[in-house]
């Protein structure tokens, strides 16, 4: 009887979590295939009368001065300045990492100080950035965004490789050198291709984080030359615009991407955040 | 790796102490700067609009990370039971985290829709409200509706890391306490607990810088209103700046926000390095 009455309340639990995870963005895919009528009615219908599909053909079809072109716009801003800055951090943040793991000396307070700096609040560097881009007149560029971005994207990228360097056993690298590799060989033909899974997860958060992007966006960007789909999305919901299903189409579209890469690593993304954050 | 580091970060912050203590107006490269002393801190720390933000931003930095934390533990417990479908369930904890912030506000302001939303409706449908209400816009409520919304972004971060760590936990230590006599409590306490503290704390160093420099939501959900009652601290540094155009004392306002978040990071820092070496 005790174990029914359990069973009972773990499985209404796992519903309710469930319940509460799917129901807005269900509600938002509702609202991104329903007329303005439907949503407007009261009491409230759930379902819409016809699924309506337009919002999405509009906003993927590139045509001057339409929602679309600002859309899809803005989507190849956030992929050059989220890439630029993944790829930047990773080629800089490999080595530094390995020499955190490996290299003699004590670098743990340098390590920590690296770490704070992700941490550090966008708006203690924000006034600077600003005044030296436009400065050279770089302001509202994709390429200036990604180098920018590596402020939030880098120190992550070399906490988390430190990490998971950490498990890799030193053994490894003494047998390498014994076989008379060199520092880089050792990297090149050992460390390396056994960090992949950890190369593919710093690079999935350094996407996930700079695509998340809001504040250097909204401040270094000003037109659709470089402006991010986070701003895109935030200027719809302000506007005076009140087409609601078109703002909900377009959160859905630009959530995708960083949804669709997240599940597809989920593994190596839910170890990497363990394993990077047990080890610190 | 340090050329980086620096440019993109320690020579901002160097240049944005200096600003701070200079009068400059925000355009262009080559106006001039007055050395103004610490009077741009004077105004600064004067501000009681400013001060009631900073109390305001640990309000919401305070609650949410401590719901995160609840709610994310409890989770983590429940998907580490044995049921159908758990492999479902727990993949979907990466939905909230993956989805873009200005996306999952861009969705819960409409959700809190004042005319339509589907919380009016819901609420109205199972008789919990009478009428429609504007729950962005009512000031002593607009504050703890964000907070919902940022606690369904991000429960999922605690909840991730504590499951992880909760599979680590040999199941033999649960069986010898059963013999023991430990009952469910005993159990968790001494078992489950001293095995997820570590990892937990170091969620929670995470969660609470992120929530204390927020802007992003509270810019897409309310802008800082109604009557300013979620105008974080982040929002005197952007209007001090983008506004007011006023550089130097802008400084000083980011360099507060900064201090604030110095001290959590340094609490959690020493905390993270005692955790290391045991």
């Amino acid at each position: 009887m005790r174990r029914i009455f359990w069973r009972i309340a773990l499985y209404t639990s796992v519903l309710l979590v469930t319940t509460i995870i799917l129901a807005p963005v269900c509600w938002m895919f509702i609202m991104s295939v329903s007329s303005m009528t439907d949503l407007t009615a009261r009491p409230m219908q759930w379902l819409p009368a016809t699924m309506d599909f337009s919002r999405y053909r509009m906003l993927l079809t590139f045509e001057p001065n339409s929602p679309g072109e600002i859309f899809l716009l803005a989507l190849r801003n956030t992929f050059l300045a989220a890439a630029g800055a993944s790829i930047l951090s990773l080629i800089v943040g490999f080595p530094a990492a390995y020499s955190f793991s490996r290299l003699p000396g004590r670098r743990a307070p340098l390590l920590y100080l690296v770490l704070s700096t992700y941490m550090l609040p966008s708006a203690a560097l924000i006034l600077p950035i600003y005044i030296a881009l436009s400065a050279f007149g770089l302001l509202n560029t994709p390429f200036s965004l990604a180098v920018v971005y590596c402020s939030i994207v880098l120190p992550f990228v070399v906490w988390l490789l430190t990490g998971n360097l950490n498990t890799l056993p030193r053994e490894i690298d003494q047998a390498a050198a014994m076989d008379g590799a060199n520092l880089w060989q050792t990297i090149r033909h050992v460390v390396l291709p056994l960090s992949g899974a950890a190369i593919g997860t710093a690079a999935l958060f350094g996407l996930l984080l700079a695509w998340d992007e809001f504040f250097f966006s909204l401040i270094l960007t000003n037109d659709l030359r470089a402006k991010t789909l986070s701003v895109a999305i935030a200027d719809f919901a302000a506007g005076r615009a009140t087409d609601y299903p078109l703002i909900a189409t377009a959160g859905l579209l630009s959530a995708l991407p960083p949804v669709f890469i997240a599940f597809f690593l989920q593994r190596s993304l839910v170890k990497g955040l363990a394993a990077g954050s047990v080890k610190g | 790796m340090f050329i980086i580091v620096l440019g993109v970060t320690g020579y901002p912050l160097l240049q944005t102490i200096w600003l701070s203590f200079h009068s400059r107006p925000l355009a262009g490269h080559d106006v001039q700067a007055d050395w103004v002393g610490l009077a741009n801190f004077k105004t600064v720390l004067e501000n009681a609009a400013f001060r009631a933000a900073v109390a305001r931003t640990l309000y919401f930095t305070i609650v949410s990370v401590l719901a995160e934390a609840m709610i994310g533990v409890m989770v983590a417990l429940l998907l580490d039971q044995e049921f159908r479908g758990r492999a479902f369930v727990r993949a979907l904890l990466v939905l909230p985290l993956a989805m873009p912030t200005v996306v999952s506000a861009m969705m819960w302001r409409l959700i809190y829709n004042p005319e339509y939303g589907a919380f009016n409706a819901l609420l109205l449908q199972i008789g919990l409200i009478d009428d429609y209400r504007s729950w962005l816009g009512a000031p002593g409520l607009a504050m703890n509706m964000v907070i919902i919304a940022e606690v369904w972004k991000n429960f999922s971060i605690v909840a991730i890391i504590v499951l992880a760590a909760l599979q680590t936990i040999p199941r033999e230590l649960y069986e010898a306490a059963t013999i023991d006599g430990a009952g469910p409590w005993a159990r968790f306490r001494n078992v489950t607990w001293p095995g997820i503290l570590a990892p937990l704390s170091v969620a929670l160093v995470l969660r609470t810088i992120e929530a204390f420099k927020v802007f992003d939501i509270f810019y897409v959900m309310t802008r800082g209103g109604p009557a300013n009652t979620t105008k974080t601290a982040t929002f005197f540094v952007y209007d001090e700046s983008f506004a007011f155009l006023r550089a130097g004392s802008a400084s000083s306002y980011a360099l507060v926000v900064v201090a604030i978040s110095m001290v959590l990071i340094a609490i959690y820092v020493r905390l993270l390095r005692r955790q290391d070496q045991p």
